[in-house]
Formats: structure tokens, sequence, C-alpha cells
């Protein structure tokens, strides 16, 4: 029998997860960073599009929780955990964080990808998920692609071409 | 002014009239300097989602030049100017007289690098004044800067401030464009995004216009 192959697209502050031999997608990362959770016996991953580091500091409720940090990685964990992920197994990768404009500035929105990565890897420290590889920082646009059977990350650029972690 | 329901035919008619006093001057200030008439679009008021902005330029991973700028002073926002790798191959052909240049050769071209970031520098600037003088609203743009790459990477980013507090914008977008039919047409769009709080702002300095 052969398996069909789906190419599960992640959007803008979007959490998705899916098993193999599906991969995941999620297009155009700027200061945004994709973080994939992977469980590679059980063949179960998933996709976070995360656009801002925290939840704690917006004025308003009733915000897309998947558009933050805190909130992306709880719902991320959960929908794995739920789908017969073990958490002992789960591998962490994650591409983005950019800073696609040049000039300096001391508003802190304009650092928001150093922000994203440094509020990911406390959240992965903390539940003890080790962070395997990753492509982020520097001043590209990103689209990534993961394959759940090999667990590579693939990672394509407009000026750098693509590569694998 | 965040709440979307509240928002009335009034309020759109004033977006729209922003679009066409900022994009109107821009487009005399580009006639100028190509020496050649340009035409702009009815300004197209959208509320988008983030997924469906990027829908509406193309897609995530669509390739474009723009020039970013971000509104500072009584009603923050951000700006964008947009042009697609080949509006910008035959903008740069007409500003730097090589008819050989492409876009691939942007980044690598510091003259076109700086005649794109010129007139994005200059149109942006024409917009904004003639938005301040007709609102009496003070604003300062910050310095611009031309980046070439995904859509998605360039405007979430431009857009992180807006989504702190949302998960839609209110674009104004305006198409300039020059009208003589040669094979080098050139199209820019506008995208002004104000900031959340600034649209109640807007709207009180048009307000005398309300009918």
């Amino acid at each position: 029998m052969t398996l069909t192959s789906e190419i599960i697209k992640v959007g803008i502050a979007d959490v998705k997860t899916t098993v193999y031999p599906n991969t995941l997608k999620t297009s155009g990362l700027g200061s945004c960073v994709g973080l994939v959770l992977y469980d590679n016996k059980a063949k179960i991953a998933g996709l976070a599009h995360i656009m801002l580091p925290d939840s704690t500091v917006a004025k308003k409720d009733n915000q897309n929780r998947m558009k933050y940090a805190d909130t992306a990685f709880e719902i991320l964990l959960h929908n794995l955990l739920t789908s017969g992920a073990s958490k002992a197994n789960l591998k962490a990768k994650m591409a983005g964080g950019a800073h696609m404009f040049g000039f300096k500035s001391d508003n802190k929105m304009l650092r928001i990808g150093e922000r994203n990565i440094e509020a990911i890897r406390v959240l992965l420290h903390h539940h003890h998920i080790p962070l395997i590889s990753e492509d982020v920082g520097g001043n590209k646009g990103r689209t990534i692609v993961f394959d759940i059977d090999t667990s590579m990350l693939e990672i394509r650029t407009v000026n750098s071409g693509t590569k694998q972690i | 002014m965040t709440n979307l329901s509240e928002l009335n035919q009034t309020h759109l008619d004033v977006l729209q009239e922003i679009g066409n006093i900022g994009a109107g001057n821009a487009a005399t200030a580009l006639s100028t300097l190509l020496n050649k008439q340009i035409d702009m679009s009815i300004p197209a008021i959208k509320i988008l989602d983030f997924n469906q902005l990027m829908e509406y330029v193309g897609g995530p991973d669509t390739l474009i030049v723009t020039v970013f700028l971000r509104i500072q002073g009584e009603a923050p926002g951000t700006m964008f100017f947009v042009l697609s790798p080949d509006e910008t191959s035959s903008l740069v052909q007409q500003l730097i007289n090589d008819t050989s240049f492409t876009y691939e050769e942007l980044l690598d071209t510091p003259l076109a690098f700086s005649a794109i970031s010129e007139i994005g520098n200059i149109l942006s600037g024409s917009y904004l004044s003639a938005l301040s003088d007709f609102t009496s609203i003070n604003m300062q743009p910050t310095v611009p800067t031309l980046v070439m790459d995904m859509a998605a990477a360039i405007l979430m980013e431009g857009l992180a401030q807006i989504s702190e507090d949302n998960d839609f914008a209110i674009v104004i977008d305006t198409m300039i464009e020059d009208t003589e039919k040669s094979t080098q047409t050139i199209k820019g769009h506008f995208f002004l995004l104000p900031d959340p709080e600034s649209f109640t702002k807007i709207f009180k300095a048009l307000g005398v216009y309300d009918r």
C-alpha cells in the first residue's frame, strides 16, 4: 500500500500537528519563529508559527492564543500529547526570528525576532525538550518544511538558497 | 475606534480620502521625477486578518520589494511602498538609464539600491506630508528601509506593533501607475496601516467633513 502524503500548511499565528507521511510547512517567516516539536518514535510532529513572545502583555482578551510563544507552545504541546506523542521523546527544531529591517532603533517592537527566539528557548528549557538544531536570526525571510520521517527541517530563502537542519 | 462594528460608511469615506490625498501627492512627485504622466487608483480600504493580508499581496512567500517606515507622532502607524520585482526592474531602468538592469542585481548594485530607496523616500514623504497637512496631525516618518524578500517576512515584522493587540489590520491601499502605454509600466502600492489607537485621532481630525 502506498501512503499518500500531504503538505499541511500552517498559517501566521497558527498551530498544526500531523503524522507520518505528511509534512508540515509554513511560509515567509521573518521576525516570526517556526517551532517544530516532534516525536520520531511515534512519527508525530507539530508546527507553530509564532509572532510575539508573550501573551501576558496583551492589553485585550479574545486574542488568537496561537500568536504568542507561551500560549502557542501550550497548545502545540497539548495537541501532540493528546495525539499520542510521548513528552519524554519530544525534540525541537526552530527557524526564523530574523531582523528584516537594517536600521537601528530602540523601539523594542523592532527587535521582536530576538525576543521570540529567547521566549522559545526559555519554554523548551522549562519543559526539558532538547533543541536539536536551529536556523535563526539574520535578515532573511524563511519558508520551512518539516519531514516527519527523516526529522529534517528544510529551510528555503530568497537569496541564500535552501538547506536542511 | 478599534471596534470594527463601529466603522460606518463615513469612516470608510474618510479613510479613502486619506488614500487619495496621500497618493495624489506622491503621484505628482513621481510624475515630476520621471517626466511621465502618473495615474492613481481609487483607494481600497480593506480590513484583513494577517493571513488574508498575505493572500492580498499574492501569498506569504511572494517576492516583493518594499520601502518600509514607521509613522511616529500623534497618530502612529506603519507604511509600506510595495513594488513587484518586475516593476522594480523597470523603475530602476528608467531612473539610472540602464535597460539591462534586472531586480536580481538590486542588492549588488548600490546605485540601483539607492535609487529605489530614494524613490520610496520621496514618495512616502510626499504621501505623509500631504496627509499631515490635510489632517493637521503631526506625523514624523522614521528613516525608510528598503528590503527585497518574502512578503510575509517583511510585512509581519512591520506589523508587529499592530499585532500586539489586534488580529487584523485596516489597510488603505492606493496604486500609482504610469499611463503611457509603454513596455515599462510601473505600478506601486502604498499600504498605510494606522495603529489601532490612531483611528480615533484621524476621524476626529477629519470630523469637520462629517455630514
